[in-house]
């Protein structure tokens, strides 16, 4: 478990995580991570050999419900909260460029 | 009718006499409250948006349901939701800017639970954003105050919610609890808060952050209408896959009842160095009333304790990552609008319209989940919940439920601990262990140190809710500081 991140590291976090950063906040969340990496590698203490990792509390099997038809949201009330629209569509900015 | 002052800070029971004797109206009740929120909330800060014109509509149409001989327990009974849970046609923010102007179409089951069950919403409580803090500092729209002290935080991340139930501005609230966000609040406020079960609520339309922590549960007054509010909303929803296929019992009905053989487990590890002294005082107090009430005490451990924060701090931030991934600025919210290109705004909107906390957890989820990494973070931290949660599983073979501090400290200050992350997350050390094994948990007030509440925290086998409710029951009868005055504003 490394626990020192470096500004690259950083920047290539944000890149995945798909959070524009300027070169304050790269340098102040590379320094308070790496804070918190430090207090979590504790985890290295604690032998886990062969214990099985748990992802829910509870037993989560796939959940099947029946097929039938049920009102959904309106077209109306979802497409409101859209921040730009056209016609009954949503509008986004160039996706090629 | 009883002058107004006089129907505030009332609990369920006493509002619900109210208004079967007639003596007073719901729309009476809600406008009381409104006037209360009016008088108080500017020190407060608790509510997010207030409903007044809803809720005056609600409490008369449950004002028609009590005339015609309809009415359940929480008829016409005024409540809060933490700003987290959907509310079709009102404004849902998360206390976010992520999600400025955004108007759900839908209600979260919770929500439509407590409608058809009558409960009149006077508005939506503040939360730190994405429910991610221990102080509701890291809201983005203001900090909430402790109506004990305004210059002290409520605790977070539901501090709305409970701050306005201990600020008389709603009978009842709901919270949400990933790491402690019910039960952490709800101690520093001096009022009863409970997360149950994963999975014994549903978490239909409660805006995810960690979804195998996330739990919604009732902050109340006491203990009894934390009962009430649970019989309202426990039970399986086929709209939450995780929820568990149970008929829930009348949770009122395990109120009654001694503590003669119950056997009761006091975790050495959650009495370690951080706890303040006048805590812990008032905990071990509250164990020797329990005691005094025909409980068995013992001294017990749970050796990986000290690990469950830096379980936490992988998992929840993990799940974070991908739960917020949906956040575009696309489909509904903020979108940062100058950018040229869709992933240019996309990161420009993620950049803006989340606050430092909420990207700090963002960072470290996808950090831990990125490849050449998963297994060393995420992986080894799934490891070691199954062994906390094993351990709690051995420990209750035992024992009927631990008792144990819900937070290390009382109220602190405003701006105390905003500095530091780590420190902040130390707030929720006692509380984490709950959500990470699943189990239910209930915090109740225990006394004052230093004019400020401190809870007992009560953690029970996983269904056990009944037996935690009937011994937080029992302790807040038997306890005299209970029947006090709450705090003045």
């Amino acid at each position: 478990m490394p626990t020192r991140l470096t500004q690259d590291e950083v920047r290539h976090v944000a890149a995945l995580a798909r959070v524009a950063m300027t070169d304050d906040e790269v340098e102040l969340m590379r320094s308070q991570l790496s804070n918190i990496l430090e207090h979590v590698s504790v985890l290295n203490q604690v032998d886990t050999e062969g214990v099985e990792p748990t992802g829910h509390s509870v037993d989560v099997t796939s959940v099947m419900r029946d097929d039938e038809v049920a009102d959904s949201a309106r077209l109306e009330d979802v497409l409101a909260n859209a921040p730009s629209r056209h016609d009954d569509f949503i509008r986004v900015k160039a996706v090629l460029e | 009718m009883p002058p107004a002052d006089r129907l505030t800070g009332l609990t369920i029971r006493e509002a619900r006499e109210l208004l079967d004797s007639r003596e007073v109206s719901s729309v009476e009740l809600a406008q009381a409250h409104l006037e209360r929120i009016a008088a108080v909330d500017d020190r407060v800060s608790a509510f997010v948006t207030v409903t007044g014109d809803l809720a005056l509509e609600q409490a008369a149409r449950a004002d028609e349901r009590i005339a015609a001989g309809d009415a359940g327990p929480l008829t016409g009974i005024p409540m809060q939701l933490k700003d987290n849970m959907s509310t079709r046609g009102v404004a849902t923010t998360c206390s976010s800017r992520m999600l400025e102007g955004f108007v759900p179409p839908f209600d979260a089951t919770v929500t439509r639970q407590l409608y058809d069950a009558g409960a009149v919403l006077l508005g939506k409580g503040n939360l730190d954003e994405f429910a991610m803090g221990s102080s509701t500092e890291n809201s983005a729209l203001f900090p909430t105050r402790n109506p004990w002290d305004t210059d002290r935080v409520p605790g977070g991340s539901s501090g709305g919610p409970s701050a306005a139930v201990a600020a008389s501005e709603c009978v009842f609230s709901l919270g949400s609890d990933t790491g402690g966000s019910i039960r952490q609040p709800a101690a520093l406020c001096g009022v009863v808060g409970m997360k149950p079960t994963y999975g014994a609520v549903s978490r239909y339309g409660l805006i995810a952050f960690a979804s195998s922590l996330d739990q919604i549960g009732p902050i109340t007054r006491d203990v009894t209408d934390c009962a009430m509010v649970l019989n309202a909303i426990a039970g399986h929803d086929p709209r939450d896959s995780t929820s568990i296929d149970f008929q829930p019992p009348d949770y009122t009905q395990a109120l009654t009842g001694g503590l003669n053989g119950v056997c009761l487990g006091v975790p050495k590890e959650y009495f370690a160095a951080g706890i303040e002294p006048g805590v812990e005082d008032s905990v071990r107090e509250a164990i020797g009333v329990l005691e005094g009430l025909g409980a068995s005490i013992e001294e017990t451990s749970l050796p990986h304790t000290g690990y469950a924060l830096a379980v936490y701090y992988i998992l929840a931030p993990s799940e974070a990552s991908a739960n917020l991934a949906r956040y575009d600025g696309v489909k509904y919210g903020y979108s940062a609008q100058d950018a040229e290109t869709m992933w240019d705004a996309l990161e420009q909107t993620r950049q803006h319209g989340f606050g430092p906390e909420v990207k700090r957890r963002i960072m470290l989820g996808t950090y831990a989940l990125s490849a050449g990494y998963y297994d060393a973070y995420y992986l080894k931290a799934q490891r070691v919940r199954t062994i906390i949660r094993r351990e709690f599983m051995d420990v209750f073979e035992r024992f009927d439920a631990l008792v144990m501090p819900t937070s290390p400290s009382v109220a602190f200050k405003l701006g105390e601990k905003t500095q530091d992350p780590v420190q902040m997350y130390l707030n929720d050390i006692l509380t984490m262990p709950a959500n990470i094994a699943g189990i239910p948990a209930i915090s109740v007030p225990c006394g004052l140190s230093d004019g400020l509440p401190v809870g007992l925290q009560i953690m029970g086998k996983p269904m056990g809710e009944q037996t935690i409710l009937r011994i937080a029951h029992n302790y807040e009868q038997a306890s005299p500081w209970q029947h006090e005055e709450g705090p003045e504003l």
